[in-house]
């Protein structure tokens, strides 16, 4: 054993040779490095290090512009100052720290306090003392110059929303990058502290918006103070970004909520883009761009009525009787109903054992699937809903794209419930009971569905069943104007529905709004004919003794939500609305009144200013 | 455990004073950087200094033990820092970008460290068992390539370019040191040129610009090109006599990066120059021949390997570390053994040095 293994030692004392000169090379290969970099280059360098020390200074980028599809800006960049401080030059100026204070309005305290908070940090590296000043404290800042040494206003581009809190929910926000935004973006092209976009479009197109940032190398002498630029790199903005939603418009739906909160979505039902997008209550963008208080951010995420939610695409509401439009066009297409089928309505239908009610008590007698449709008779609805089956009306729920995402380029899309026999079993295992049917046929229920996916589906209806990506930006342009990148219009998918049973829906909810004891008389236009249906989603259900005008004493998060559907013209639908009113009680009343303000501002800009005619050329087809 | 009287006789004290001196150094050079800048909490030459004493005392340990014991166990302590790196993956912290410590209590320590030591135990268990005559050919290499692939990969996920870079050079060495076919490795180095576009896509971007910038360092003026720039003018102002102690103007002025632990040998080449820079450099030459002489000499072929490997991984830092901060090399984190600020980094070095004392020591007893 002994001897054997001394025998196979020698392999290594011959690989002994081939180390010794390996390491030979690799150490003479150092040595000379250093040689040359110490000697041979050594004053150079010495001469370089004491006199012109480099340093690193950043110019971020300006980010792109956002503006309506009429060029007004929504969202844009101003100079933002902020203060700085040089401690080595305060210990031999002492004072400056006091003429600070009375000039920026700040206490000694703070200001000392962030000037020792500064700890390891490289000799004449400023402190910042207070971040973006007003012009009046920049101009008293800069009178003053001279008594002020060590003194340092530094200028960079700062997110500013020129409307507000207008389109909030789409524009987005943005804040400070953090670790997770640094690992999603795979390389790494932000720094620590710069501002990347966290939500809505500002999120969703970053990569466009954001632009390339630059820098500069600055000499500065060995005490650390700037002597000139060196070699630098111009930043360069980002694209900016042409909208498809219409300020003015955008405008009138806010304004109409008043203090109402909810969502509304307007939809151009010839290509899905989107003109309009609201949802309440609504938040300042410009608290994110600016480092946002703990006071600020607690109010907003405390708020009962979820400001901080985009309700368009996130929330998810029982569509109530607007979902009858998808019962009626179910029983058409599968026949088990006809334009002349009729039920009788006595105002309540006893079904198991519990009475179903109708909103109108007392009833509205023998009626007509279209007058049950004109005056939204829940009986007509329960019993036609026996009669088709919950799989039917899910099925053409599916058809109009309910139950699933539109796919619209916004984060945090919620896809709702379509439910069924077979998705009740898988859910909860238990089978599906009929009476589930009488409420999922009058859109209650499990059934549930984001105001997003409800003004596809209308639109569908309006423009013959197609169904189109709903589309929040037209087109990305350089800082040159050059057209990026074109969104044409994407149809996703085609309902399966007839031509001629579209007609009756059509024509049916034009007759809920405009004539007598239609439900939706309420956004009736004098010159154009809209059509419309209402809906009320129950929140809680309602009691068996509920009378009408219990609803004002009721608590509001019991109050149920108020929905809206609507499209005009009739005969050339151009625009679509979904209007949604949370807590708003009977949808006639709350919802139709936000969505008629809305088509007189559309057709009076029509009327004004034609905007030019969509093409319906270059459809995308993707069938799926 | 009873220590043998014989074995204190032969315990290697020159390889422990060179080692212990380079450390001394490194702590001198952190209390230089240290005392520049307002510190805040517990100044790095000070917890330098106490995780120079703990490693220490592991590597005594590391070097009474019987190495055999290592031979028994080598694949379950293999085994043990993979699990290691695994929980850092699922539970580690992320410092900077990436997700390599673990924490135990206020005792953070990272995993990737130790298993080079792992690494190199399990190689030279492996590699113990001599070759047909020839020596190796591609047919016994898939263990050994399974025991480098699994941390690597595991490694480059934190990510960590440097440590996964050293954990296959370890590898190479050894494979050359035991012996491998001309026509096997002649196969490995093809295969490997074709495999390096598929790696070159799994590097982040940043990692890929770090290289480019090695060749050319005015493509990235503002990140790393300007840290090459800074280090070689760190390196080139100390001269031939050097600053002075402390007075180094380039890491205290905030220019180097990084000055604590990748680029600490920038610091004492400024503050040193070229006498204090070849001081080290032959420092860190005789503890490599020193270990080298020890892996020639050693009773058998575990400990033979053993040794050899921990050579390799010294050599492969120091080498790659001073030939980044003179900008041979492209800037790849590698720190360097003994001279870095790093916890677990002395720890795992010193458990290298304490496997080269345990060699050392025992080549005299049958």
């Amino acid at each position: 054993m002994v001897d054997l293994d001394s025998q196979k030692m020698e392999d290594f004392k011959g690989r002994q040779k081939y180390c010794l000169i390996i390491l030979g090379v690799a150490f003479f290969l150092l040595i000379a490095h250093l040689w040359y970099l110490q000697t041979l280059r050594g004053s150079e360098f010495r001469r370089i290090s004491e006199n012109n020390c480099i340093r690193i200074r950043e110019h971020p980028a300006d980010r792109g512009l956002l503006m309506d599809r009429r060029g007004r800006v929504l969202a844009q960049n101003r100079p933002c100052f902020e203060v700085y401080l040089i401690p080595e030059d305060l210990k031999r100026y002492p004072e400056v720290v006091g003429q600070m204070t009375q000039l920026l309005n700040l206490d000694q305290d703070k200001i000392e306090e962030k000037i020792r908070g500064a700890k390891r940090r490289a000799p004449f590296k400023p402190v910042r003392i207070k971040p973006d000043i007003e012009w009046g404290e920049l101009a008293l800042l800069e009178s003053n110059r001279v008594y002020l040494p060590g003194l340092l206003v530094d200028v960079r581009p700062k997110r500013t929303y020129n409307y507000g809190a207008i389109a909030s929910h789409l524009i987005g926000y943005l804040g400070e990058v953090d670790e997770d935004d640094l690992r999603q973006t795979k390389e790494a092209p932000y720094r620590m502290g710069a501002m990347i976009g966290k939500y809505g479009i500002e999120y969703q197109w970053e990569t466009d918006l954001r632009g390339v940032d630059g820098g500069q190398q600055v000499e500065v002498d060995a005490l650390g103070r700037e002597i000139r630029p060196i070699r630098s790199v111009e930043s360069f903005p980002g694209n900016n970004l042409i909208l498809t939603i219409d300020l003015d418009l955008q405008n009138k739906a806010e304004e109409a909520y008043q203090d109402k909160n909810g969502a509304l979505i307007a939809m151009d039902p010839r290509n899905g883009r989107i003109l309009a997008m609201v949802s309440k209550p609504s938040f300042d963008p410009d608290l994110f761009a600016r480092t946002i208080s703990p006071e600020e951010w607690k109010s907003l995420m405390e708020n009962p009525f979820h400001p901080l939610q985009n309700k368009g695409i996130q929330g998810q509401y029982p569509p109530g009787s607007v979902f009858k439009i998808i019962t009626t066009l179910a029983g058409l297409e599968s026949g088990n109903l006809t334009p002349d089928t009729q039920f009788y309505c006595a105002g309540a239908y006893p079904y198991g054992n519990r009475d179903f009610r109708c909103w109108k008590e007392g009833g509205h007698g023998m009626i007509s699937l279209r007058r049950a449709l004109v005056e939204s008779c829940d009986i007509y609805f329960y019993q036609a809903g026996l009669k088709i089956g919950v799989d039917t009306i899910a099925h053409y729920a599916k058809e109009f794209g309910l139950g699933r995402k539109t796919g619209i380029s916004l984060p945090h899309e919620k896809a709702g419930i379509v439910p069924s026999s077979s998705w009740k079993k898988k859910r909860f295992g238990v089978p599906w009971y009929s009476g589930e049917t009488l409420s999922f046929a009058v859109g209650q229920g499990y059934m549930n569905a984001t105001p997003i996916q409800l003004v596809t589906f209308l639109s569908a209806v309006a423009n013959g069943g197609k169904i189109f990506l709903p589309q929040v930006v037209e087109r990305v342009e350089n800082i040159f104007g050059k057209t990026l990148k074109e969104y044409p219009p994407v149809e996703t998918g085609r309902a399966r529905v007839s031509e001629k049973f579209l007609h009756f829906v059509q024509d049916a909810l034009m007759g809920a709004v405009n004539e007598p004891h239609g439900t939706g008389n309420a956004s009736a236009l004098k010159d154009i004919k809209v059509a419309g249906k209402t809906g009320t989603a129950q929140v809680v259900r309602m009691a068996q003794d509920f009378k009408k005008g219990d609803t004002q004493r009721m608590p509001l998060k019991f109050r149920d939500h108020a929905w809206f559907a609507a499209f005009a013209p009739v005969e050339d639908p151009r625009i679509a609305v979904i209007v949604l009113a949370e807590h708003g009680g009977f949808g006639a009343a709350a919802a139709a009144p936000i969505a008629k303000q809305v088509f007189e501002k559309y057709f009076e800009q029509e009327a004004s200013a034609p905007s030019r005619v969509a093409t319906t050329s270059g459809v995308t087809n993707h069938d799926d | 455990m009873m220590i043998d009287r014989r074995l204190l006789i032969h315990f290697d004290w020159t390889l422990l004073a060179v080692a212990v001196l380079i450390a001394s150094i490194g702590i001198l050079n952190l209390y230089s950087i240290s005392a520049s800048g307002e510190t805040s909490g517990t100044a790095f030459y000070l917890k330098q200094f106490s995780w120079l004493l703990i490693g220490l005392l592991i590597m005594i340990v590391v070097a009474f033990v019987e190495y055999r014991y290592y031979y028994d166990f080598a694949y379950l302590i293999h085994g043990v820092t993979l699990f290691l790196l695994v929980v850092v993956m699922a539970f580690g912290m992320i410092t900077s970008g990436a997700q390599r410590w673990i924490r135990i209590g206020s005792l953070s320590f990272q995993p990737s460290e130790f298993v080079k030591i792992s690494l190199i135990i399990a190689l030279a268990k492996f590699f113990e068992s001599p070759p047909s005559r020839a020596g190796f050919t591609l047919k016994d290499l898939p263990v050994p390539f399974l025991l480098l692939v699994i941390p690597m990969g595991l490694i480059l996920k934190q990510p960590d370019l440097g440590t996964a870079i050293i954990l296959f050079l370890i590898l190479l060495s050894i494979l050359l040191f035991v012996k491998i076919r001309w026509s096997s490795l002649l196969i490995l180095g093809l295969t490997g040129a074709s495999i390096l576009p598929l790696f070159w896509g799994f590097l982040k971007e940043y990692q890929k610009k770090r290289i480019y910038t090695f060749f050319d360092p005015n493509l990235d003026p503002l990140g790393s090109g300007y840290h090459i720039i800074q280090s070689k003018i760190a390196v080139g102002s100390g001269g031939i006599f050097g600053k002075g102690f402390m007075k180094g103007t380039q890491c205290k002025l905030g220019f180097l990066p990084e000055q604590q632990t990748d680029f600490i040998f920038s610091v004492l080449a400024e503050e040193w120059g070229l006498i204090g820079s070849l001081l080290v450099i032959s420092l860190y030459l005789i503890l490599i021949l020193w270990g080298l002489r020890i892996a020639v000499t050693a009773k058998d072929r575990f400990g033979a390997i053993l040794a050899f490997g921990v050579v390799a991984m010294l050599f492969w830092h120091v080498f790659i570390n001073v030939g980044m901060v003179v900008g041979m090399m492209p800037v790849v984190g590698i720190p360097l053994p003994l001279l870095s600020y790093g916890g677990s980094f002395m720890v795992s070095t010193l458990m290298g040095v304490g496997l080269l004392l345990n060699v050392s020591m025992r080549r005299y007893l049958f």
